[in-house]
């Protein structure tokens, strides 16, 4: 990387940011766009026309956007299959949890100790809400890992620390050893389940199955209706969305993209060319960890409640399926994927699709929707290998047929096998 | 007649001499104690059982069994004891109470008054019914009697026990009595030599009964001293704040009357809100007393003007503690004893303990062939033909669902066993052939869309199974003889059902080695696997060969998942309790090989059960460690334990 290049790089790599990503001023102006819609219609902020839990959905939503754009750029863009992303996204939750939870109770704690005749010493307010805390798992006892929960700076350190060091140290074993392709998926597979159970014990200090609960109380927020704090949880949520994407647009542009890319294609040729290929997997493995986890720890306060089945290895699996639905290798794609997949599950889980009645037999979409998504899934495998972001090149190829070379950077994310690609780059 | 053998007997107490044993009958010896037998009390009836059973009469046990049966009435006229049947027309037939014989005519209810023994007293005839049933000639009363012997140990067993012995037919019970005879010997012995030599006789037994009557031995009770204790009763000295804790050992000092209360924080804290005067306790106010130092000067303040117990403070206690030593004295008393008892119970442990690694080996086999079964059939798919299968679980799934469903029409289950076995492997050998020729051939060449690809069928797969037999989980129920567990000692012992999933293991092993190297078909196959191209051209078609080799992984879930039903609940979400664990096997046990797969599931349901057995109160913990160990192990063979070399691993 350090070489002397005498020659100018190529013209596409000296142009700016957004000159080589025109997606990424479309998505921005797409998602200003939805974003002060939603404001508009909100039941805090404009005519009430979509309630809060709505709002909430939405704002869940972005931040699983954020996640698919996470990974995106681990697997399509770097060829990682990781089945451990959600994981990470838990474990983000759990750090933001802890805090909301610890400070929640302590609120309460220290009103029902205010009524008590001598005030109450610190000891007394730890014990109380270690009591309140822990008691459905028949502890009253803060475990070591609470430590930092007392405080919210140090507690969203750990929302970035806590999954950047497990992906850090991971990756590292796991990329120092050349694990590669399905056997780092079975790795990390194996990682999230290990996490999951885990969290699942009692004693593990998070609660086991219960998890935790009431998040969607803000501590010192009590005075704000849930329907402002909804929005402005939708907007911290866009906000990181719109971050995410300018960050990720970077890293997969330029010589570093170049060579991210090439790794995915080729890991051998990259080696051989000179580039330390661990050092990169590694800074994207750990780099779209620590994303995840923030996205985490946004969409936990809307939801409210965070529990091991969150992290279990089949959340991550789904993750994979909104990516390669959305499209992989182009980061609108993962958004369009996890927002429609996402938004598509819930509203046919949810009741809200209508039955459909076919005579001998009433189809009804709680019971087939998964059959449903397990059947497009394999569709989508089989005949539409570049998601619903290939639509995206139709309109592309249509306004401007006589361009020479591919559109987008997505090619090559299906392996050489299946033919060359069309055009240039040859 | 009666009148004069009445007579006799009133002469015979008046004068206090005992009937000539010779010439005593049962009736003798019931109406020289009539009031005890006809009223008995717990503690009055003890002589006349002595009596009886001195007298060695054969009616004895006969009329123990009657007396505590309820069924001994006593007949008003002339006060004799006799056993009542009750007969049609509501009239009692009076038999003798020696020979059962009938001696009289019936005789209305109101003619005999019954004779009710009350529970305790039962109790005491039943313990000294004991004795004849233990020399009883049936075998099964024997039995019995042996049984509520080992019960209830207690001293006066043992001179029964031991006159039965002798006589002792069964070589079994035999053996029986006599461990029973060397228990209360241990326990009760006359002398310590005597005791000494039945607990050597116990050394290295590992029954819990035997490691029970040990430990009541070897008993201890906690105890507190100012001067160091010695001697052979002390087991062993606790160090507080290590064996003990703080708290508890100043709480032992307390009860013991060696040291003073120290007020507990909800006691000092009491006291405090008992003592505010005018918004101060102590001299301090009340606003500040949030501190635990600001508390103790309140509370030290008062103990000073001798309203509450005065404060113990740390040093006082650590002080207190350390002039007194904490230890646990033995109940037993004879040193030697004490000692035999705890060398036979150290060899016992000692057997127990290699007794129980076997146990635990045995586990780990049984877990070890279970994983075997459910990951051989992705060794082939995963391992031969490089395509991951998600839905392979879902395959298993399959499997036991089939077996559920042929149960249904066949009733009979081991020839429904017999059907069902065949049949998974028929169903998921199509299910298989189906899935790779309409989705997974397309996908040869790109591996990760395998796995995305079979994640597809393998949700559609478990919500259909949901749809079709709902979310509750269905029996699949074992024929009877795979019930139970083969027992071999106290400590050791595995079910059938284990056993038969061991077999099966072993044979799918066989069936696989016999296919794989000794067929065209196994020949083909490792033919392509290695080299497609070059198989192809030598006349091999490889798409033939690819769909056989994935309807056989399929169809040996299939089977797996028969097995695995047994013993397990079948429900729609079965295959994904396996599928994780039968990655892991295949990765670890190294890519390719049938071997491989053998070895990795050995050291998986080892490591499994050897964590386990190191935290034993938790599943949960040694599945996550056992991940953990394998993430590791992959760090240092990549490639699995058995790792394939040349052209082929690189493919």
């Amino acid at each position: 990387m350090t070489a002397t290049v005498t020659a100018p790089p190529p013209a596409h790599l000296r142009q700016g940011l957004i000159a080589q990503n025109p997606s990424i001023l479309w998505f921005l102006a797409i998602l200003a766009a939805f974003c002060f819609g939603v404001t508009f219609l909100a039941e805090a902020t404009g005519t009430g026309a979509l309630s809060t839990s709505m709002v909430k959905t939405l704002g869940k939503t972005l931040c699983l956007c954020l996640v698919a754009l996470a990974m995106d750029v681990v697997w399509g863009y770097c060829g990682i299959l990781s089945l451990g992303h959600m994981a990470f996204f838990g474990l983000g939750g759990y750090a933001i949890g802890m805090w909301l939870m610890y400070a929640r109770t302590e609120i309460i704690v220290v009103q029902s100790l205010a009524e008590a005749t001598l005030p109450p010493t610190a000891a007394e307010i730890r014990d109380g809400i270690a009591t309140q805390i822990f008691g459905v798992v028949g502890g009253n006892e803060f475990p070591a890992v609470w430590a930092f929960a007392h405080s919210l700076p140090l507690q969203l350190a750990m929302v970035v620390l806590v999954p950047g060091l497990l992906a850090l140290v991971f990756g590292w074993l796991a990329f120092r050893s050349r694990v590669t392709g399905v056997y780092l998926s079975i790795l990390t597979q194996a990682m999230t389940l290990a996490l999951s159970l885990y969290l699942f014990q009692n004693d593990s200090g998070l609660r086991g199955n219960n998890g935790l609960s009431g998040l969607q109380n803000i501590p010192g927020l009590a005075a704000m209706g849930q329907d402002v704090i909804a929005i402005a949880f939708f907007w911290a949520s866009a906000l990181a969305l719109a971050l995410g994407y300018l960050l990720f647009a970077w890293v997969v542009s330029g010589k570093m993209g170049s060579v991210i890319r090439a790794i995915r294609d080729d890991e051998a040729r990259v080696r051989f060319l000179g580039y330390h290929v661990e050092s990169y997997k590694l800074f994207v493995f750990t780099l779209t960890a620590v994303v995840s986890g923030i996205a985490g720890a946004l969409y936990y306060p809307q939801a409210g409640i965070i529990n091991p089945a969150e992290l279990a290895p089949i959340a991550s699996i789904y993750l994979a399926v909104w990516v390669a639905i959305g499209g992989r290798g182009r980061l609108y794609g993962a958004v369009i994927g996890a927002a429609v997949v996402s938004l598509l599950s819930s509203w046919f889980t949810g009741g809200g699709a209508p039955d459909v009645n076919l005579g001998f037999y009433t189809v009804q979409w709680t019971d087939w929707w998964l059959v449903l998504l397990g059947v497009s899934f394999v569709l989508v495998t089989l005949f539409a290998p570049k998601g619903l972001g290939g639509l995206i090149d139709l309109i592309a190829e249509r306004r401007a047929p006589q361009r020479v070379g591919d559109y987008g950077p997505d090619r090559s994310a299906l392996r050489r096998e299946e033919g060359p690609p069309q055009g240039g780059e040859q | 007649m009666t009148r004069f053998r009445l007579l006799r007997v009133l002469l015979a107490l008046l004068l206090m001499v005992p009937a000539a044993a010779s010439a005593q009958t049962l009736q003798d010896v019931l109406q020289r104690h009539a009031e005890e037998v006809a009223d008995p009390g717990r503690r009055t009836v003890a002589p006349v059982i002595d009596d009886l059973v001195a007298s060695g009469l054969s009616g004895v046990p006969s009329f123990l069994t009657a007396w505590s049966e309820r069924s001994v009435v006593r007949r008003v006229e002339d006060g004799l004891f006799f056993v009542a049947r009750e007969e049609a027309g509501g009239t009692l037939a009076l038999l003798d109470i020696a020979t059962g014989e009938p001696v009289a005519a019936s005789v209305p209810g109101d003619a005999v008054e019954s004779v009710r023994p009350n529970g305790g007293v039962q109790r005491v005839i039943g313990t000294a019914l004991v004795q004849f049933q233990l020399s009883d000639p049936d075998i099964t009363v024997r039995r019995q009697a042996v049984g509520a012997l080992a019960r209830a140990l207690a001293p006066s067993q043992i001179a029964p026990l031991s006159a039965s012995i002798e006589g002792e037919t069964d070589p079994a019970l035999k053996e029986r009595k006599e461990r029973l005879l060397s228990y209360l010997l241990a326990r009760f012995g006359a002398s310590p030599e005597a005791r000494v030599a039945a607990l050597d006789t116990l050394a290295g037994d590992l029954s819990v009964a035997t490691r029970a009557v040990l430990n009541q031995i070897l008993d201890t009770e906690f105890r507190v001293t100012a001067e160091a204790p010695e001697g052979p009763r002390v087991a062993r000295v606790l160090v507080p704040g290590d064996d003990i804790a703080r708290d508890a050992a100043y709480a032992a000092l307390v009860e013991a009357g060696l040291a003073q209360a120290a007020p507990t924080p909800a006691e000092m804290k009491a006291a405090l809100e008992a003592s505010i005067v005018e918004g101060q306790v102590g001299g301090v106010p009340v606003a500040q007393l949030f501190t635990d130092e600001a508390r103790a000067r309140a509370y030290g303040a008062l103990a000073e003007a001798g309203t509450v117990p005065p404060l113990v403070t740390e040093a006082q206690i650590d002080a207190a503690l350390a002039a007194h030593t904490f230890f646990e004295e033995y109940a037993e008393t004879d040193a030697d004893v004490i000692a035999a008892a705890a060398r036979a119970l150290a060899s016992t442990r000692t057997t127990v303990a290699v007794n129980q690694a076997a146990d635990l080996g045995l586990d780990a086999l049984s877990l070890a062939s279970i994983y075997f079964l459910a990951a051989i059939g992705l060794a082939i798919t995963f391992g031969v033909m490089g395509v991951i299968n998600m839905a392979h679980g879902e395959f298993i799934m399959m499997g036991a669902y089939t077996g559920y469903v042929v149960q249904l029409f066949v009733p009979d289950y081991t020839l429904s066993l017999l059907i069902a076995l065949p049949l998974a492997f028929a169903v998921t050998f199509g299910a298989g052939v189906a899935m790779e020729r309409l989705v997974i051939r397309w996908l040869y060449h790109r591996p990760l869309e395998t796995l995305l690809a079979t994640f597809g069928i393998s949700i559609m797969l478990q919500q259909l199974a949901k749809n079709i037999f709902g979310t509750q989980a269905r029996p699949l129920t074992a024929p009877g003889w795979l019930d139970g567990s083969l027992v071999i000692n106290d400590v050791v012992s595995i079910s059938y059902i284990r056993i038969a999933i061991f077999v099966l293991a072993l044979i799918f092993l066989a069936v696989l080695l016999y296919v794989l190297n000794r067929t065209r078909l196994g020949l083909e196959v490792r033919a392509v696997t290695q080299n497609p191209g070059m198989a192809a051209s030598m006349g091999i078609d490889p798409d033939r060969i690819n769909m056989l080799t994935f309807g056989l992984g399929s169809g040996i879930a299939g089977i797996a998942g028969v097995a695995i039903g047994l013993y397990a609940q079948v429900t729609s979400e079965m295959g994904q309790a396996y599928i994780v664990q039968s990655f892991m096997t295949v990765v670890v046990g190294g890519v390719g090989n049938v071997w491989g797969t053998l070895a990795g599931a050995g050291l998986i349901g080892l490591s499994q059960k050897g964590i386990e057995w190191l935290n034993p109160a938790n599943t949960l913990a040694a599945q996550t460690y056992m991940i953990l160990l394998v993430i590791l192990f992959i760090q240092f063979r990549p490639r699995g334990i058995v790792a394939l070399r040349g052209r082929a691993a690189e493919a």
